[in-house]
Parts: structure tokens; C-alpha cells; sequence
């Protein structure tokens, strides 16, 4: 069992929470970019969440997650002190950080959480990073202080100008490289459709860019081909291979195909939980 | 007077079309009267033949004289005395290749039941076992070994070395032990309450069990030695799922069978309340002949699937799945379409699948595996309407121990490599077996290379600290 040592909400629309579990086995190796798996209780499904930070000496974990559908949910209903049945990882190849000076991180919403531990890894590491975060709106703006200590630049983007710089990230990404900032790569983490864009903004300027990929996974290790994808042309194994691949050779459409095999029954699983009280289930 | 009838006490089993829509067990298992009765077809051969088709030599016609004389405590610790999982090999061991291939009363009609008299004894051993007569426990020595997996190969290393007195622990990514035992192999034909039991059993020894412990990734295996651990034994097994490489392969609705049967069977998307979310398709084509396209089919069924179908590029004759389930697979009603190959998968506007395009295919000359090779008939295409498609064409080891393990040899295949006698691979200290090594075998062949394992780790480490 792996407990709860930490709950936090991270912004006023209650959008992101933030959770620190006990979990020494995955505290030990992990590296910026990696994920684990988590289940629930008996019953659970297997959920991929990206490592958001770490504390090797306390053997805590960091994830932060979008109460988004059933498990995830479910994991938001439970409280400091409680266990989750199982954590498991770290799982994926760490982010590459060899050769870089200048990079481009650009996290979208929730995809935020993820960039961030992205960005400060390659920040510890020398390399100078801007970070352009967007989100829809005011009310869901998550770690806006870690990100700003995080990086070398912060750009904080809201769609609807409701704070910091109106527009999408691409629109701000795109601003910065005209201005004449050097790249040596782009790094996109967020919703399956801002990667696409952002990889379609950096392919005129030949800026590699390095996307994580979301696919939905089953063990994490390699033995199922649940979340294959196709990057140039060969099926891979996000879960194994990457999760970061060359955004450039990603085939989105697929891939935005492929997560949303499970939509119905997601729904159907939602609505469930919403009669559920509490965060007891089945009793 | 042996029993001279020609056929095999037959095996109570619920009725097909009532099966195909539970995952209760298919085969209900002797009644102590029918054990009997089969017991008294052995004719007790002096050059016993069964024992050498045995992997791991049950001393068969001595544990079925106990059955015959009704002591059947005595029948189980015969056999345990060489096979310490004996209520999953009675159920799942190909049997007709192996113990009972050899069988002298196959010459003329059926071979005596060793598989179901074995799994006779066993279920009567978990049934009426006497708690009261708990086996001792071994001093410990002091000695620390590492086991990564908990399929059969790791449980019997790990088994046979705490029973020697070794501190184990088994470390497994999946978040229950148990191997192809637990996410691969259905209930229906291996209860999952039976695998538990031998784990407990290990425990009682015991065997600490880590689960959610990927070794590679959280802990390396020269990390274990720094650690502490004198051994390791690698019992990964060869869970990599290969696909066609046809069109359409990663169209919504097509799964490698890994990914349906752990979705089924470690993930219990049969059962309401459990999360598992699993498509509901009505027409399933399974591609592949073995045990895990047979498993698959038949799963399929259960899930309500209106018609499944194997699709398998060579003939009856050839399909590589154990006798039993192809006969219990054709019972259910599953269709089999012989010697025809998938040549593309079809989807409709949304990606989803449609249906499997195939080729038909005549068998020619023999190739390097002695079957004849099957080759394509121009222009036979044809195509079966389907909304998903299981690929169980085998698996290969996965390749993360290699990756991060310095110096730890493989072959062409990927598969460790490892002396045949002694189980040592390329590192020093570090042993492997089962289906990491061999590739996609069976149950048995895992077991008695954990066995076999087990033996050379207690002497590597003796012979250490002499
Ligand atoms: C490597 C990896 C790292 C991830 N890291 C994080 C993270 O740090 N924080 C976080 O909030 N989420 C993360 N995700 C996404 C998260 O795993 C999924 O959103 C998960 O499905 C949520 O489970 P659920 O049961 O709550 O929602 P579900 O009921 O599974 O689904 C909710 C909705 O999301 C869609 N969906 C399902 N799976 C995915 C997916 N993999 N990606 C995008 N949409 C999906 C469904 O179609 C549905 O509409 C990550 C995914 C991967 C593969
Ligand atoms: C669907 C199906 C049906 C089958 N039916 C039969 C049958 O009827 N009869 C028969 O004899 N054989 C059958 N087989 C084959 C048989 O199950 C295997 O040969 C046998 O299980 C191999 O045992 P193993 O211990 O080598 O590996 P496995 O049983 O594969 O166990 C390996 C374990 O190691 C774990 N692991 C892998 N990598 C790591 C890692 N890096 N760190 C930690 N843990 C790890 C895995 O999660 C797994 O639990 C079937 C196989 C399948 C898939
Ligand atoms: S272990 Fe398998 S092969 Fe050996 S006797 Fe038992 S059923 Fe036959
Ligand atoms: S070969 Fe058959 S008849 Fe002979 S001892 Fe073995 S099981 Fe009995
Ligand atoms: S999640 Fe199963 S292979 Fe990647």
C-alpha cells in the first residue's frame, strides 16, 4: 500500500490537485520525464501519471492529475493519510537533456505538470529554458511560482486574456522564435491537439521538437502494445520507447484515434461515480 | 488385474454452450471413484516411458498405484517430491506431447489420464489438506537471494530455494504474482484461487513478494547485488507481443492477446465491478493456432461476442495448441479458419475495424521446423466481416533486463542465454530460466528450469562461502 502524504488543490477551479505518496522504490532512480502506474484498490484500473518531483531522501513522490474521468476522481476523493493499492514505476525513458543550451518548453493546462518537472530538470542542468505555459483560463492556472523558479523565462498565456498574455501558446512560441530566439529544440507536453499544433508551428523553422505522449497504456512495461504509436512510420511502444518521441514524425490523427477508443464506456463509468458518496466504494 | 477399457475415464465438464458464457472451470475434475477407476488402467511399465516424457519426471506409475490403493496423501507427496505445482500442471501441461504421449495404453486406445489424475490428487490435497500437519520450516542460512518474476520458473526457484533455508524475495512489475499464470492463462482453465494458494504457500516458506517492483527500471540487477542479494534469478519470461506488420494494424479494435487476456483475466473486465474497461465486439477474428489464440477465442466468447473465429495460416494438424482446448474451443462453438492468411485489417470512417482481409493458403514443402510451409493461392482474397481482431502470433523476452543489465548475453531472438544444465547465464552470480531463456515454451519447462536453477544457485552460493 502506498500512502498519502500530501493532498493539495492547485488552482481556484479546483482543476489540478496535487498529491505526495510514499513510494522510496520510485523515489530512488526516477528522472525527470518518467511516470508511474497507479491503481486504486482491487478494482482499479492501471493509470499512467507523469512524475512531477521527487524527494530521494524522504522516498516521497510527486504526481499532480485532472480529476478527469473515474479513476482519477476516485484518486481525488481520497485524503492525507489514506493508501492506493498500488505505484508503480519508474516507467518510460527519462527526458533527454545531453547537447542542449537553449530549449523551449510548452505546456498546455494540466500537460503544465508535466512540462514543468521537464523544464526545471533541464533549468538544474544549465540549460536555459523559456517556458511558455497556457491555460483556458484564469481559474485554472497551476504552479505559476514553481514554474517562474523553474525556468529562465516564463510566459504565462490564457486564452481568453483573462491573465498574463492572450493567445495560445503556439501563437507566443511562434512570436519568440520570429523575434529571433535560438532554439536548439522544442519541448510540447499537453493536450494531444496543442503537440500536433506546436509541432506544425516549430516544422517551418526546423526546430526539433520533442513531444510526450499520452496513449492509453495497460501495464507500462512493454508487454501489451496497448499503447503503440506510430512515429515514422514504425510502431512503438510509448510506454517503453518513450513516452517523448520526435514530434515531427508522430501520427497524430491516429493517435488522437486511438484515445478515444474508450470514450463511451468512460462516460458510462463517470456517470457511476458521480451517485457514489464519499470516497468509500462498493461498501 | 489392470482395467483394460480403452478410453479414459472421461472428464465431468459443464456443457459447451452453458460454458461459453460463464468463466467458471470448464473440466470439474475426478470424483475419488473415477481417480480410482483411471488409476487401475496403469499397467506400471518396468522402463516407465511416461516418466521420460515427464520434464521434470513425476514418478507417475508409483504415485498412480497410491491413487489405486485410495492414499492419495501418499500420491501427493510423490508427487511434489519433483513437482511442486501439481494442480496447475495436471490442468494446463500438453500432456498429449509429454507424460502421456509416451503412455504405453496410447498404443492401442487412449493413454492412462496421468494429467487429470494428477490434478486429482492435488485438488484433494488443497481440499482436505491437514492444516494440523503443517511442514517445517527450513533454518534459515542466511543467505539472500533475488528471483525477478513470479511466473512458474520464478515461484519454483523461489520455492526451491526457501525450502533450502534461502531468504527470497521475488520481484514482479505486475501488481499480483503469478505470471502468465495470473494475466494470461483464464480462469476457466485455471482458476486463479489455485495460483494464490501456491503463493501463500511460498509465503508460509518464507518468500517475500514485491510487487510493482520493475527490475531495470526501479532497482537494477547489479543494484541487487550492492544490495545485499548473493544470487539472482531472472524468470522474466517473453511477454514482448509481436504483431503482423499488416495494414490497419493499429486500427481501434485490434489488441495483441496480451493486451485482451490481461485486460480479462488480471483486470477481471468480466466482472461488473471491476473498472476495466473492455470493448464488447460482436464478431472477434483471433489470429494465430496456440494455447494463447485458443484462450483468446474462447474469452471472447464469454465476453458475448456472437461469432469468433480462429484464423490460422496452416491445418488442423498443425495448430500448436494442446489438444484439449482446440477440442473444448470447437465445442464453444468458435469457427475455425484453417489455412488462410491475414493480409490487411479494414476500417471503416472512424478507424474502427471492419473486417480482416485473408488470403487462402495451401501447405507445400516441409521447412527447418519440419511443418510444411504454408504458401499463398494467388488471388484467393477474401474477406471476413469483423468489428476486432486478437493477434496471438507469440511473443518474444522483453528487452529491458538486457537493456540495462552490462554484460548479460543474448541471442538473435532476444532471449537470454544460459547454460542448459546449470541455468547460469554471462554474469557471474546471475541464473535464468523459463521463458526468458527458451522464448514462448510451456509451464513445465519453466518449472523445471527454476528447478533446475535453484539447484545451482544453492551450490554457487555454498561453494562461495566455503
Ligand atoms: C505517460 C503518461 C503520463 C500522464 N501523465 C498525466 C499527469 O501527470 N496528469 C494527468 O492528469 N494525466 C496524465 N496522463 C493522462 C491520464 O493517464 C489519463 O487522463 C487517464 O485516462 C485518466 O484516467 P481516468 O480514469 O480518470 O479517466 P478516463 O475515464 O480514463 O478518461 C477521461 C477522458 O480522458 C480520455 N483519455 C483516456 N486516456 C487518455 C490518455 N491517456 N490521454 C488523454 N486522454 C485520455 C478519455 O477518452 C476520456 O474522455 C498521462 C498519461 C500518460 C500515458
Ligand atoms: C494465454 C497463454 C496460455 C498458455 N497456455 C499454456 C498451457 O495451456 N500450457 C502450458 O504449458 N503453457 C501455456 N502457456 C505458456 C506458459 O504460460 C509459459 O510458458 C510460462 O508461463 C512461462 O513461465 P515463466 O515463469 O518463464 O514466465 P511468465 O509466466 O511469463 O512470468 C514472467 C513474470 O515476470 C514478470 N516480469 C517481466 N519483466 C519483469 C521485470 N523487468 N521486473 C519484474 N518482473 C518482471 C512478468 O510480469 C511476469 O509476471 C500459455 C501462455 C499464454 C500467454
Ligand atoms: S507434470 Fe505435466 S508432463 Fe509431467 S506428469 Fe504431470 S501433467 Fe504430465
Ligand atoms: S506408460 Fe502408461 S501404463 Fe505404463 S506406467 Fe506409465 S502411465 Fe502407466
Ligand atoms: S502499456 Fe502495455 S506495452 Fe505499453
Amino acid at each position: 500500500m502506498f500512502k498519502i502524504l500530501k493532498k493539495r488543490v492547485l488552482n481556484a477551479a479546483g482543476t489540478t490537485t496535487e498529491m505526495v505518496i510514499e513510494a522510496p522504490l520510485v523515489a530512488r532512480k526516477c528522472k525527470a520525464g518518467q511516470f508511474i502506474i497507479f491503481r486504486l484498490d482491487e478494482y482499479g484500473e492501471r493509470v499512467p501519471l507523469t512524475i512531477a518531483d521527487y524527494d530521494r531522501e524522504k522516498g516521497t513522490v510527486t504526481i499532480m492529475f485532472q480529476p478527469a474521468g473515474q479513476s482519477t476522481q476516485m484518486l481525488n476523493l481520497l485524503e492525507e493519510g489514506d493508501c492506493i493499492a498500488d505505484f508503480v514505476g519508474p516507467l518510460g525513458k527519462p527526458t533527454n537533456m545531453e547537447g542542449l543550451k537553449r530549449v523551449a518548453v510548452v505546456g498546455g493546462g494540466v500537460g503544465c505538470a508535466i512540462a514543468y518537472p521537464v523544464a526545471k530538470g533541464m533549468h538544474e542542468h544549465g540549460i536555459e529554458v523559456d517556458m511558455i505555459a497556457g491555460f483556458r483560463n484564469k481559474d485554472i492556472v497551476i504552479l505559476e511560482d514553481e514554474m517562474r523558479a523553474g525556468c529562465t523565462n516564463l510566459y504565462l498565456c490564457t486564452d481568453d486574456g483573462s491573465y498574463g498574455w492572450k493567445g495560445f501558446t503556439t501563437d507566443k512560441l511562434k512570436e519568440l522564435i520570429e523575434s529571433g530566439k535560438q532554439y536548439d529544440e522544442v519541448v510540447a507536453i499537453g493536450p494531444t491537439v496543442m503537440m500536433k499544433f506546436v509541432c506544425v508551428a516549430t516544422k517551418p523553422y526546423g526546430i526539433k521538437t520533442v513531444v510526450s505522449l499520452n496513449p492509453i497504456m495497460i501495464d507500462g512495461t512493454g508487454m501489451c502494445g496497448g499503447c503503440r504509436v506510430t512515429v515514422g512510420g514504425e510502431t512503438k511502444f510509448a510506454c517503453v520507447d518513450g513516452p517523448e518521441f520526435d514530434g515531427h514524425l508522430v501520427d497524430w490523427d491516429e493517435l488522437i484515434n486511438r484515445n478515444s477508443f474508450y470514450k463511451e464506456e468512460e462516460t458510462e463509468a463517470k456517470n457511476h461515480i458521480c451517485r457514489l458518496t464519499g470516497g468509500v466504494r462498493r461498501g | 488385474m489392470a482395467n483394460m477399457a480403452l478410453k479414459k475415464n472421461p472428464m465431468p465438464e459443464q456443457e459447451p454452450l452453458v460454458r461459453n458464457k460463464n468463466f467458471d472451470e470448464v473440466a470439474l475434475g475426478y470424483t475419488a471413484e473415477a481417480a480410482i477407476d483411471e488409476a487401475t488402467r496403469c499397467l506400471h511399465c518396468k522402463n516407465m516411458p511416461c516418466v521420460a516424457g515427464c520434464p521434470v519426471n513425476v514418478r507417475i506409475p508409483e504415485f498412480i498405484a497410491k491413487v489405486a490403493e485410495g492414499d492419495f496423501d501418499e500420491a501427493y507427496k510423490i508427487i511434489t517430491s519433483t513437482n511442486s505445482l501439481p494442480a496447475i500442471c495436471g490442468r494446463v501441461c500438453p500432456q498429449e506431447t509429454q507424460c502421456e504421449g509416451k503412455c504405453v495404453r496410447g498404443i492401442k486406445g487412449e493413454p492412462v489420464a496421468v494429467g487429470r489424475l494428477e490434478r486429482f490428487v492435488a485438488d484433494y490435497h488443497m481440499q482436505h489438506g491437514h492444516s494440523d500437519a503443517a511442514p517445517e520450516k527450513p533454518e534459515p542460512n542466511g543467505h539472500r537471494v533475488a528471483v525477478i518474476g513470479s511466473g512458474p520458473a520464478g515461484l519454483t526457484c523461489a520455492g526451491d530455494l526457501a525450502r533450502r533455508g534461502y531468504d527470497v524475495t521475488i520481484f514482479e512489475a505486475f501488481h499480483k504474482p503469478g505470471g502468465v499464470l495470473v494475466y494470461g492463462i483464464p480462469e476457466f482453465r485455471l482458476p486463479k484461487d489455485i495460483v494464490a494458494q501456491e503463493i501463500k504457500k511460498l509465503e508460509y516458506f518464507g518468500v517475500k513478494v514485491v510487487t510493482d517492483a520493475v527490475v531495470g527500471r526501479a532497482v537494477s540487477i547489479d543494484e541487487l547485488f550492492e544490495e545485499g542479494f548473493e544470487a539472482v534469478f531472472i524468470g522474466t519470461g517473453a511477454g514482448l507481443p509481436q504483431f503482423l506488420h499488416i495494414p490497419g494494424e493499429n486500427m481501434l479494435g485490434v489488441y495483441s492477446a496480451n493486451e485482451y487476456l490481461t485486460r480479462i483475466n488480471l483486470m477481471k473486465a468480466y466482472l461488473p465491478e471491476y473498472d476495466t474497461p473492455i470493448k464488447k465486439a460482436k464478431r472477434i477474428a483471433v489470429v494465430g493456432g496456440g494455447n494463447v489464440a485458443m484462450d483468446a477465442a474462447r474469452c471472447a466468447k464469454r465476453m458475448g461476442a456472437d461469432e469468433v473465429y480462429i484464423v490460422y495460416r496452416r491445418s488442423m494438424n498443425e495448430l500448436p495448441a494442446r489438444l484439449e482446448e482446440v477440442h473444448h474451443a470447437q465445442e464453444e462453438e468458435i469457427i475455425f479458419k484453417l489455412l488462410n492468411n491475414p493480409v490487411r485489417i479494414l476500417g471503416d470512417e472512424k478507424g474502427h475495424v471492419c473486417g480482416l482481409e485473408c488470403v487462402e493458403m495451401e501447405l507445400g514443402e516441409p521447412d527447418e521446423s519440419g511443418r510444411r510451409r504454408p504458401v499463398a493461392k494467388e488471388g484467393s482474397n477474401f474477406v471476413i466481416d469483423v468489428d476486432a481482431v486478437i493477434i496471438a502470433i507469440g511473443t518474444s523476452p522483453n528487452p529491458l533486463i538486457k537493456s540495462t543489465t552490462e554484460g548479460l548475453d543474448t541471442n538473435r531472438k532476444g532471449c537470454i542465454v544460459a547454460d542448459e544444465n546449470t541455468m547460469a547465464t554471462s554474469r557471474e552470480g546471475v541464473f535464468a530460466g523459463g521463458d526468458a531463456v527458451t522464448g514462448a515454451a510451456t509451464v513445465i519447462l519453466a518449472m523445471g528450469a527454476g528447478k533446475t536453477a535453484a539447484q545451482s544457485i544453492d551450490e554457487y552460493i555454498q561453494n562461495k562461502s566455503k
